[in-house]
């Protein structure tokens, strides 16, 4: 197990980096550097341009220095918790950003436990009720799910919850306990606004975890074992939780690589929709503004947190399943 | 010949033989149909099973009337894009009624009386139940450039002289919502279609060279194909849309968006192709042709290619709709296609307010064809997979 752990943790290394250098590549192609459209900005506005302050940040992010140097600098600034320094706010990254990423975390994780505990009994139903009534309304409800642009969901409950629940519109908590510490009427205010975004991210992935987890147990079905298992005069319950199941749950535990990275692009869309204090909006107006390093880190931010939402997902189903501990790293 | 052992001569029962002439082939002979069904090429054999896949006809039917639709859009739409009627600001959707005062008079609209409500500001469209306003078939309307080819006149339906006719209401600058739809098909079927052609080639490319060397280009592939799929689309197309230049003209953006969204989405093709390509580069066919001297490109692409073909295409038909989705959340985010460039995406960035919601709710009825389009994409593209292998 051990050396399936190390074997995966440096296989991540090389992504990361590959990563990082996309992600580089993107916040470098607009024609420029940050600071010189950044001190037109402030010159538009009649601002005046501190120049000490220009040549220190320049240096600093050695923007005078060739291409690949510039990549270094950003890398290894990375490491140590430098993520740059965001020209709109005029702050490093690392004071913008704030608590947003964990929010973003605290919405992507509540959404993926929201859409196994909706898709797994349906999954199951629909595959155990083949072809019933039942298995093709909540196929086709999955479907709708599906084929729905997540902001205009977002949008439509955004509003019903407001009439008939009386939920504040938009943000992640009543704006009275914006700023305030965490207190019980708070934790409770943000439960309230998060299911919401929650539902709304939801139906997209849950749709598309519903249709594989009834394929997949449906193959498990007419397995050979199965029907042994009935001959014998099992339990129709306990033949379905005993071994089938099992075998099915071992993809659940995968499927968060799958599922994840649209989680967290639904999540992207809607909190601009439902102006959470995530990342969605903030990143939308870094890229509006050109705010290169604040977007970049954004965007890395986003990409490791899939990364490692896989590698979490492969760690967690090595120790479920022996045959790909055993054989070192060939996961799916 | 020897006589028989007990040597008695057969003098009663005679030994019967069939004096009609003997086919041997007779048990084996195909019935007519039998003999088309295996003469039918592989083309005939899908066309027949998908035929027998009814929710995919239907949806074969309803992705073909939205094409058409698009491809005479100025022709179908009552009015024209940008027509403008500045007396019908927010006009709600008009209800096509067929019997007036229990007389029948075939399809017509009430008349609209706006009214400013002084005391909250808003607009008020009430039917007046005494104008009756016929609709007319094949009439003469707005004056539009068909694909900046000819000037006509001729719309589909259009509304009486002096009516209107806004089956879906008008938007904040009084313009008919069905008319923009339905020009705003043009793009978001298009977008669709082109940027699967792009992911298509690149698929077909990436996974051929993969799939056919082996080897450290598969690995290298591989791992690329792992990495831009840990991406989270929508991030990524939100950031490589917003370096677009801004002084791009709209249809430049247009290409640039879809260039954009082909650029992710290659990986699922590539993937299946490598796949099938590992499988296939083993027969012995190939073998034979590798002997006979032929070129990789030529034993990929006549040899190769063709016994999956069919696979491809029905992956690439459900891959579609993430695309339009794709372009819709960016167009409503402000990062897509911009006006006067008019697609599904551009007219929900209309609907982005919750005001809208509560008071102009029919300008998210842009959403209606797009879950109708990826619908029937997926239904289709679902009878297409399984009719892909007709051998089963």
């Amino acid at each position: 197990m051990l050396r399936y752990v190390l074997h995966r943790l440096l296989m991540m290394v090389p992504t990361l980096l590959v990563i990082s250098l996309i992600v580089f590549v993107i916040i470098q192609l607009p024609p420029g550097d940050y600071l010189e459209s950044y001190m037109a900005e402030l010159q538009s506005q009649g601002e005046s341009v501190d120049p000490e302050k220009i040549a220190f940040l320049r240096q600093h992010y050695g923007l005078d220095k060739p291409l690949h140097e510039q990549y270094f600098y950003w890398l290894t600034g990375m490491f140590q918790g430098d993520f740059g320094y965001s020209f709109e706010y005029d702050l490093p990254v690392t004071e913008v950003v704030g608590d947003r990423l964990v929010l973003t975390v605290l919405v992507s994780l509540i959404t993926i436990v929201f859409t196994w505990i909706v898709a797994f009994p349906i999954g199951i139903y629909s595959a155990t009720h083949q072809y019933s009534w039942g298995d093709y309304g909540l196929t086709f409800l999955g479907f709708i799910g599906l084929a729905t642009p997540n902001f205009l969901l977002a949008l439509v409950m955004l509003y019903l919850a407001n009439v008939y629940f009386g939920t504040s519109i938009g943000g992640l908590m009543d704006p009275e306990y914006i700023g305030q510490p965490w207190s019980w009427d708070k934790l409770m205010s943000v439960l309230e606004h998060l299911w919401i975004p929650v539902v709304v991210i939801g139906t997209s992935g849950t749709a598309g975890m519903i249709r594989r987890l009834r394929a997949n147990l449906l193959d498990e079905l007419q397995k050979q074992y199965v029907v042994t298992g009935r001959a014998k005069g099992l339990p129709r319950f306990k033949l379905l939780t005993k071994y089938p199941l099992r075998m099915a749950l071992n993809f659940f535990i995968s499927d968060i690589g799958s599922i994840l990275p649209s989680v967290i692009s639904g999540a992207e869309v809607v909190a601009v929709v439902l102006s959470l204090p995530t990342t969605g909006p903030m990143m939308l107006s870094a890229l509006q503004s050109q705010d290169m390093y604040l977007a970049g880190s954004f965007l890395m931010f986003l990409a490791s947190l899939t990364v490692v939402g896989v590698l979490l997902s492969d760690l967690a189903l090595a120790a479920l399943d022996p045959r790909i501990r055993l054989q070192g790293g060939v996961t799916r | 010949m020897t006589p028989p052992p007990n040597g008695m001569k057969t003098t009663g029962t005679e030994h019967f033989v069939s004096k009609a002439p003997f086919d041997p082939y007779s048990i084996e002979a195909l019935k007519p149909e039998q003999e088309r069904y295996y003469l039918a090429s592989q083309w005939q054999l899908m066309w027949w099973k998908l035929q027998r896949h009814r929710l995919a006809v239907i949806s074969g039917i309803v992705l073909l009337v939205f094409y058409i639709a698009a491809l005479f859009a100025e022709v179908v739409a009552p009015y024209n894009l940008q027509t403008r009627h500045t007396d019908f600001i927010y006009a709600p959707p008009q209800s096509v009624n067929w019997v007036h005062e229990g007389k029948f008079v075939g399809p017509f609209v009430y008349g609209l009386d706006y009214r400013l409500n002084m005391n909250n500001l808003k607009r008020e469209y009430t039917e007046d139940q005494q104008r009756v306003h016929k609709l007319r078939f094949f009439c003469r309307g707005d004056e539009y450039q068909f694909w900046g080819l000819f000037t006509s006149r001729v719309h589909l339906v259009c509304p009486d002289r002096d009516g209107t006719f806004y089956l879906l209401g008008t938007d904040r600058l009084g313009r008919d919502m069905l008319s923009r739809i339905i020009y705003g098909a043009r793009i978001s079927l298009t977008i669709g279609l082109l940027g699967i052609t792009i992911s298509f080639a690149l698929g077909i490319v990436i996974g051929g060279l993969a799939g056919y060397y082996g080897g450290w280009v598969d690995n290298v592939i591989q791992r690329l194909i792992e990495i831009i799929r840990s991406f989270p689309e929508l991030p990524l197309w939100m950031a490589l849309s917003a370096i677009l230049p801004v002084n791009w003209s709209p249809i430049l953006v247009f290409f640039g968006i879809t260039v954009i969204l082909a650029m992710l989405d290659w990986t699922g093709l590539a993937r299946a192709v490598r796949s099938k390509l590992l499988a296939l580069r083993e027969e012995d066919y190939c073998t034979a042709a590798q002997l006979m001297g032929a070129r990789p490109r030529r034993i990929i692409g006549r040899h190769l290619l063709p016994g999956f073909l069919s696979h491809l295409i029905a992956s690439a038909t459900l891959s579609i709709p993430s695309m339009i989705l794709g372009e819709t959340a960016l167009s409503f985010l402000g990062l897509g296609l911009r006006p006067p460039i008019t697609s599904w995406g551009v007219l929900l960035n209309e609907a982005q307010n919750i005001n809208v919601v509560a008071l102009y709710p029919w300008l998210m009825l842009p959403v209606i064809p797009v879950i109708v389009v990826i619908l029937a994409f997926n239904f289709f593209g679902d009878g297409l997979r399984d009719a892909a292998d007709p051998y089963k």
